[in-house]
């Protein structure tokens, strides 16, 4: 799946594999926000990624349709440190009008997130 | 003490200067903070310091088409609108508490008013409204020229990270 600008400015890409799901962002001094410590900001822009591909992913699969986002909420768990961060997106309901989609970030142990959001998309199908 | 806006940051500044009552540190000036521009990720997005007041900063972001979340509308991604607007709100805390203090995001929410317009830089005010002694509450809004049309309204918290504050110690107590 093409990832907007947005991604590509932050490195943003898929790990590939059998998981079309599954983004990757590397650790670059333009991500930090407090020294040693990725910006949440970048680290939501991950988390916004990651949902938008599970989203448009569960959508393919269900007639198409165009995506608009109504909010985010994201939680900061741990401080993100210089070092590759993962991201995974889960759509938990796909209804006619409305996706809620949940997203987790980590580094090394998918176990320790880092940081989780969740989001509702308005859905305008084709 | 520094400035009168900020009812409660008396009780807060006792971990450094508790009790003094000459010679106060100048009080935490975003604008000063920011003379140099940013740096990281504020810096990768070209943020700067627009205006602020006693509890408030608004910051500028310009648009770029780099920043683009949906190439079909043109449409800015949120993460730029996330990294401002916590940005904003950050430096909204400090400057009502009047100084700089460590803390970390605890949560960020987003509602998407409507869509930013393109090629419209976008402004956000980040706002203050609350400081206890672990946390400080945040509100914000996201516009694109006119205040009075937001296209996204935030609230959220953050944790201070250095060592909790005491209640404020009497001098000579």
């Amino acid at each position: 799946m093409m990832l907007p600008p947005y991604a590509a400015l932050l490195g943003i890409a898929h790990v590939g594999g059998d998981d079309p799901t599954l983004l990757t962002m590397p650790s670059a001094d333009t991500l930090l926000g407090r020294p040693g410590y990725l910006h949440g900001g970048a680290i939501g822009g991950l988390l916004e990624m990651a949902a938008i591909v599970a989203l448009r992913s569960a959508l393919a699969d269900d007639g198409g349709g165009q995506i608009k986002p109504i909010n985010v909420t994201v939680d900061f768990m741990r401080g993100g440190r210089e070092k590759p961060t993962f991201a995974r997106g889960t759509v938990t309901r796909l209804g006619g009008r409305v996706a809620n989609v949940e997203a987790i970030a980590w580094q090394g142990d998918a176990a320790k997130p880092i940081a989780a959001a969740r989001m509702n998309y308005l859905i305008v199908r084709g | 003490m520094r400035g009168g806006a900020h009812t409660l940051a008396p009780m807060l500044h006792c971990g450094t200067d508790g009790g003094m009552t000459s010679d106060p540190l100048p009080a935490f000036d975003p604008q000063r903070f920011l003379r140099h521009g940013v740096g990281g990720h504020g810096g990768l997005l070209a943020l700067t310091y627009h205006a602020h007041g006693p509890d408030w900063v608004e910051l500028h972001l310009p648009y770029r088409a780099e920043l683009i979340g949906d190439p079909d509308s043109g449409v800015l991604a949120s993460g730029p609108i996330l990294t401002m607007m916590d940005m904003a709100t950050s430096l909204a805390v400090w400057t009502r508490l009047g100084r700089f203090r460590p803390h970390a995001t605890l949560d960020l929410r987003i509602d998407y008013l409507r869509p930013a317009t393109p090629g419209k830089a976008v402004f956000g005010r980040g706002e203050c409204y609350r400081i206890t002694r672990s946390i400080s509450f945040v509100r914000g809004q996201a516009h694109d020229g006119d205040p009075t049309d937001p296209l996204a309204h935030v609230a959220g918290t953050f944790m201070f990270t250095d060592a909790p504050v005491e209640a404020p110690v009497e001098k000579g107590a």
